[in-house]
This record gives C-alpha cells, structure tokens and sequence, in this order.
C-alpha cells in the first residue's frame, strides 16, 4: 500500500477551514458596517456601491455561502472521510470545489457592490454565476456520495444522512428558484411571475435556511459534539426520526413568509401547520446534541470548544422554537417585517450555525496541522464575547421589533393611526445602537479566532492522518 | 376563482398534504412504540470511538410531535389548506380584510361624517376637525408628503403657498379626491441634444434671477419660447389649469442644481397624486382638504 490510500486527503479541508475564519470576518465586518448605517445612515457616505441596500445581499452572502458554506465544505469533506474510513473520492475534483466556490465568491464581492443583482434574497447572484454554484455543487455531490460509495464500513453514519440530504435539497432548490432568461451576461428575468415567482422564491429562501443553515449544520453537530464530548450520541432512534419528519416537514414551510399576501388562503394554512410540525423534528436534534453531554456535563466547565458546540444547540433550539411561534398567521401579523425577524434569523445565523462552525473549527484546525491549539484561554474569550454579542444582538432586535409591531399597528379612537413611520424609525435608533454593538463584539471575537488559529497553524505543520482500520462490530 | 386550473391539482394536494401528515404519524408511532434499551450502545463504531446509544424517544418530546400533528389535523379541517376544500369555518382572507373595514367604517365612519357639511375655510378653524386632519395625514399622506407636509423631492411641499393644480379649498379637494398626473415630456432630442438642454436650464435658471452667462440664457429663450412656453406660459409663470409648474419662483419639486434641472428637461418627468376618492371616501377627503388648506394659512 502506499501513501495515499493509507491516509485521509485532509489539504481541501485544510482550504476550507482557513476560509471559514477568513469569510467569518469579511461577512461579519460588511454585517457590522452596514448595522452601523441603520444607526448612522450618513456612513453610506452617498456612494452607491456603499449604500446599504447593495451591501447587505454581500454580507448575507458573504456569511452563507462564504463562511457557512466553507464551514460546511470543510466539516463534510473531514466527516465524510473519517466515518466512512476511506480517502476522499475524486480529490481532484474536491480541489475544484475549493477554487470554484471561491470564485463564486469573489464574483459576488465584485457584482453585488456594482448593483447586478437578480433580486431574489439569498439567490441575488445572476445568472452566470448560478451555472458556476451549480457544476461547483454537482462536484461536490460526486466528492461526497463517491466517498460514501467507497467505505469501509457498512453502515451511513448519521451526520452524514444530514450531509446528504442538506447537498441533494441544496441542488434541487438553487436549481429551481434560480431558473431565469438571460437578457446578457449581468441580467436576467425570473422563470416564474407575480406570487408564482414569490412562492418559489421563498421555497427557496426557507429551505436555505432549512436545509443549507439546518440540515448541513445538524450533520457538523451530530460528528462534533459526540467527539468533543467523547460519548455516544444520546438516542439513534430519536435521530432516524428526527432526520425523516425534519427533511420531510422543512420543505413545506415557506409559505410562512408570505402570510396575508396575494398567496392563496390554502397555501398560507398549509406553511403554517407545517411550520408547526416541524417544531418537535428540530428539537429532536437539540435534544440529541445537549443529552449527548449526559453524564459527562463536567466538562462544560473545562472545555471552552464544548461550549461553544453546546451553546449552539441550545441556541438552536431557541430560534427552532421561535421560528414556529413566528409562523403562526396572529404572531405573524405582528412580527412580520419587523426587526423581530431580523433577530429570530441572527439567534439561529450567530448562535447556531456561527458557534458551532467556530466550535468545529477549534477542534479540526489544530488536527489537520498535527498540533494543539495555540491558547485554550483565548477559545474562552471567544466564546464569552462572542456569546455576550449575541445576546445583545438579539435582544435589542426583540425589544425593537415588538415595539415596532405594536407601534405600527396603533390606532386612536377615530381609527387612524397613533405613530406615523417616521415615529417608528427613531424609536427603533437606540435599538439599532445596541446591535451594532453586539456584531461588533462578535466580530471582535473572530479577530481573536483568527489570531489563535495563526499561531497554531504557525506551530504545526500540515499532515494528513492514518486511516485506522473500522471497528469489528460487536 | 378557483386557485387551480382543473380538479386534478387540487386532488393532488389533498393526497400529498393527507398522505404526509398521515406518515409523519406512523414514523412517531412506529418509533415511539419501540421500548428501546437506554444506556446501550447500537453496536456501530465509527471513526474508532464514534457510537450510538438506543435510547427511547423522549415521552414529553413525543408527546409535543403529536400535539401539533393533531393541531394541523384540525387545522386543516376549520381552515382552507386541502386544496380547493373551503374550511368548516368558511374563512377567507379577503373576507377577514372586508369585515373587519365594514366594522371599521361602522365604528369610525360618523366620527368624520359630521364634519362633511362644513366649508372647508370654516373647517380649517374647527380644532377638532384639525386633530382628526393631522392623524389622517400622518396615515395616509406623510409617506410621500413627509409627517411635518414639507415634502420630498418629487413630492410637493405643502407648506409653501407655492401650488401646482391650485390652492383654493375646492381645487385642494379636487386634487385630494382624483388625484393629478403631472407629465413633463423628455425634451433633449427636440431641443437638439446636451447644448440644446444646456441653453434652457441656463435660461431658466436666469428666470428665478440666478446669475447665468447672458449670451447662453439668450439662446436658450429662444428655444424655450418655442417649446415650452406652451405649457409653462411666458416667461416661466406657470400654468395650474395643466398643473405646469411656475419656474421663476426658486421653488423646485424635483431639486434646482443645474445638474436636476438639465436631467428634468432632458429626460422628463412623471409625478402622479393618486387618486383617494374611492380609497378614503369624501368625508376624509374633506377634512384632509381643510387640513392642508389649513397649513397654507400659518
């Protein structure tokens, strides 16, 4: 045998791993510059490619598909390896991914600033980067499911049911809601019109979050969390059924975004009940992150990286609660287009998705360079910055959003309304003070992640580990 | 008007939205059944410590699961959801939307009906008249016109004295109750490109007794009483009856740089007031009359 098929291929992983940290940063600076302009409108500086409405597609971007979906390449190209025990298939082709992906990104960076923009949220890139994004992600649909095909054990390890499914419904709804006709090369119409193309849209949207921010995000869970804590993962009954109802459930949910529009009656009910319904699935995950720790909670106190992973959860089944609640049409009512849900899509974005791809991240860097970290003290200071950021982030965005909701829909005893706009907005200013504030100390947080992953990468060198032999079943 | 276009697709929905709830029930049930083995471990290992426990589901979690099963069973009974199937309760939003403003107009409507035989001039002096007035405008006007009725640009300030359609009461209720449409054509191709444009923003720029280059304004007056005296009168004065606005009064809707001004007579613009009649009724629209009326009158 030789070198290569006795060792896992850990150099993408290695890739992706420092352009989590990198486009952590860059995403979260653009998110905290452009929550400083809600405060201080005078920093858009009346330059247009600096205007708040062009930069916030970059930063939403910037930290889905630059950081998150870095994290995810990186956390399923390691999984994948390690619970299949088998080099990744393709590595060329892996190594494509890498670069592909980060051309998509460097294309956003350029064209969204520029104003070309196909609109539609979370889909903004047009129409020739879709075709990149879409033979980028086939590759990586071959990297994943011929390494799957070539294992050395029998049975599919459970994060990467939630890796496979999270790649498959990714592919299917970027190719869908991204269906348009070109008009040139920076412009294009959408495939669908009216509430057609919003429905789709917004399949797309919520499954985005359901499946890219969720489903990939459970599957970096459900192989960290279990290793970090070094116990078995609490219930696999619990995941078969979680996995199933969650896949099921999440693609119905939808039309919760577009509550009392030109939708159809029916559709609204049908977002609702499902959204609904999809509580108890997400919670099965939480409850299958946190139990995991089940005799084991001492090491909460010690292990700054299980921290951050617990945390996550917990977060996670915050937003996974609050996100039903939302979705029901009479809180909706209140809380749709308020800054309510700009804090329910942080509490999940920051303290869900961030935290566990920075918990991953300070266990699988220092692995991939053969080494420890560098500081155990500095990952504490992460957290509890990071973990107070968030806290404010989202609670000033709940107090701002409520009182938006209510001060919108105040009326006086002749029927007209109590606050004019204008009201709203500056009542909402000091709100907008406090969130800042709160991104800034998450990103402050990053600057240090950075600065410890340097120094530990600077005291390790890149290796890639021995595939063990598979455990004999007992 | 039915949402589908044949039955096939509202039998369609039914069968996946029943069938789902249906198997999303037998895979808690099936599962939720199973005494399960807390404590074990399946016997998988992965990545030499990786492993599984059996333990149950939990009681309260399962319990959760079928409870909002069942809400959507029910839901979806009351409510419209199974395709073309209306609902036990025969909702609908647009009939939620139409009660609740019939309610509305039964509850508010006389609170501004007493006000709708009284003159405008008159009513402008009436305090509670003007308090009703201010709400109206802060909810249904200050989007455009600004909550303190200055404007924006492209939005006239109300404020001003300065109007475009006419300021007497029953021109302001006109305005108000069909709304206007201000159309001023794009005029670089007629005035003959950039230099042409160039001469008639110098020259009315000129009118509202800017410092402007002489020869330029000279040459731009000739173009200007060529084309655009017709609606704007000599000498930039303005015409209401078009609703053409007065050029020589430094008081510019869309923004007196020259750079705005060069852009409104090469390029155009289309203002439009809409129309409130059938939106707001004529009792609102009266006092909202008498309540900008009101404000010219400071």
């Amino acid at each position: 045998m030789n070198n290569e098929t006795m060792t896992y291929e850990y150099s993408v992983v290695r890739q992706f791993a420092i352009m989590t940290v990198v486009l952590g940063i860059v995403g979260m600076l653009i998110g905290v510059f452009i929550a400083s302009q809600m405060a201080w409108p005078a920093l858009n500086f009346d330059t247009p490619w600096l205007s708040f409405g062009r930069l916030r597609p970059l930063h939403t971007n910037a930290v889905i598909f630059g950081f998150g979906g870095s994290a995810l390449f990186a956390t399923s190209y390691y999984v994948v390896q390690r619970t299949c025990h088998t080099r990744l298939f393709a590595p060329q082709l892996a190594q494509f991914t890498f670069w592909g992906w980060m051309l998509v990104i460097v294309l956003a960076v350029v064209t969204l600033p520029l104003g070309i923009t196909s609109s539609k949220e979370y889909a903004e890139l047009e129409w020739p980067i879709d075709i990149l994004i879409t033979v980028v992600w086939v590759s990586y649909a071959v990297v994943f499911f011929g390494t799957i095909a070539k294992r050395k054990v029998k049975h599919i390890y459970v994060a990467n049911w939630f890796f496979g499914a999270f790649i498959l419904t990714v592919a299917m709804l970027h190719v869908v809601n991204s269906a348009a006709i070109p008009v040139n090369l920076i412009k294009s119409y959408s495939a669908y019109s009216g509430v057609q193309d919003a429905m789709v849209q917004w399949w797309y949207g919520h499954n985005a979050v359901g499946f890219f921010l969720t489903a990939g995000f459970l599957g970096i869970m459900y192989y960290f969390i279990p290793k970090q804590a070094e116990r078995p993962v609490y219930s696999y009954r619990l995941s078969v059924v979680h996995f199933w109802a969650l896949s099921f459930t999440y693609i119905w949910a939808g039309p919760h975004h577009l509550h009392y529009t030109a939708l159809p009656d029916w559709t609204q009910s049908l977002g609702m009940v499902f959204s609904l319904i999809l509580l108890a699935p997400s919670w099965g995950g939480m409850i299958n992150g946190i139990m995991t720790l089940s005799g084991a909670w001492e090491k909460l106190r010690s292990d700054p990286i299980l921290k951050f992973l617990i945390v996550s959860v917990s977060f996670y089944g915050m937003s996974t609660f609050e996100g039903p609640m939302m979705a029901i049409k009479t809180v909706n009512a209140l809380s749709h287009y308020t800054d309510w849900t700009v804090g329910h899509v942080h509490s999940g974005a920051l303290g869900w998705v961030a935290m566990i791809s920075i918990g991953a991240m300070y266990y699988l860097i220092p692995k991939l360079f053969d080494t420890e970290i560098y500081s155990k003290k500095l990952i504490e200071t992460h957290f509890w910055i990071a973990t107070i950021g968030i806290v404010l982030y989202i609670t000033s965005m709940w107090i701002s959003g409520i009182m938006q909701g209510l001060m919108w829909r105040a009326i006086n005893d002749d029927g007209t309304l109590t606050y004019s706009f204008v009201e709203s907005v500056q009542a909402m200013h000091p709100f907008y003070i406090v969130r800042a504030s709160g991104g800034l100390l998450f990103l402050t947080g990053m600057l240090i992640m950075a600065y410890n992953i340097a120094r530990t990468i600077a005291q390790g060198k890149a290796a890639n580990a021995v595939i063990p032999q598979p455990a004999a079943a007992h | 008007m039915s949402d589908f276009t044949s039955e096939f697709w509202s039998w369609f929905i039914i069968a996946i939205v029943g069938g789902g709830i249906v198997w999303l029930f037998y895979l808690l049930r099936g599962n939720d059944k199973v005494p399960g083995e807390p404590g074990v471990p399946t016997g998988h290992v992965w990545d030499e410590n990786l492993q599984e426990f059996n333990n149950p589901l939990p009681r309260w979690w399962s319990i959760m699961f079928y409870i909002t099963i069942f809400f959507a069973i029910g839901y979806l009974i009351l409510y419209p959801g199974m395709g073309s199937y209306k609902g036990l309760l025969g909702w609908t939003e647009v009939g939620e939307y139409e009660q609740e403003v019939a309610a509305a107009e039964e509850k508010y409507g006389p609170i501004f009906a007493q006000f709708e035989q009284t003159a405008i001039p008159e009513l402008a002096k009436d305090p509670a008249a003007m308090k009703a007035g201010e709400r109206l405008f802060v909810t249904y006007c200050a989007v455009c016109h600004g909550s303190d009725a200055r404007g924006a640009p492209g939005f006239p300030n109300l404020r001003d004295g300065d109007w475009l359609y006419g300021g007497a009461p029953e021109q302001i209720e006109a305005t108000i109750l069909h709304g206007r449409n201000g159309v001023m054509p794009a005029w670089e191709a007629p005035l003959g490109g950039e230099a042409g444009v160039n001469m008639v923003a110098t020259y009315v720029m000129s009118l509202s007794g800017r410092e402007v280059d002489e020869k330029l304004a000279a040459e731009g007056k000739v173009k200007f009483d060529m084309f655009c005296v017709a609606c704007h009168l000599e000498g930039g004065k303005g015409n209401q009856a078009l609703g053409a606005p007065n050029l020589s009064d430094n008081i510019w809707l869309y923004g007196g740089s020259p750079r705005t001004i060069k852009e409104t007579i090469a390029k155009g613009r289309s203002g439009r007031m809409p129309a409130h009649n059938e939106f707001l009724g004529t009792a609102k629209s009266h006092i909202l009359a008498a309540y900008i009326y009101s404000l010219s009158q400071d």
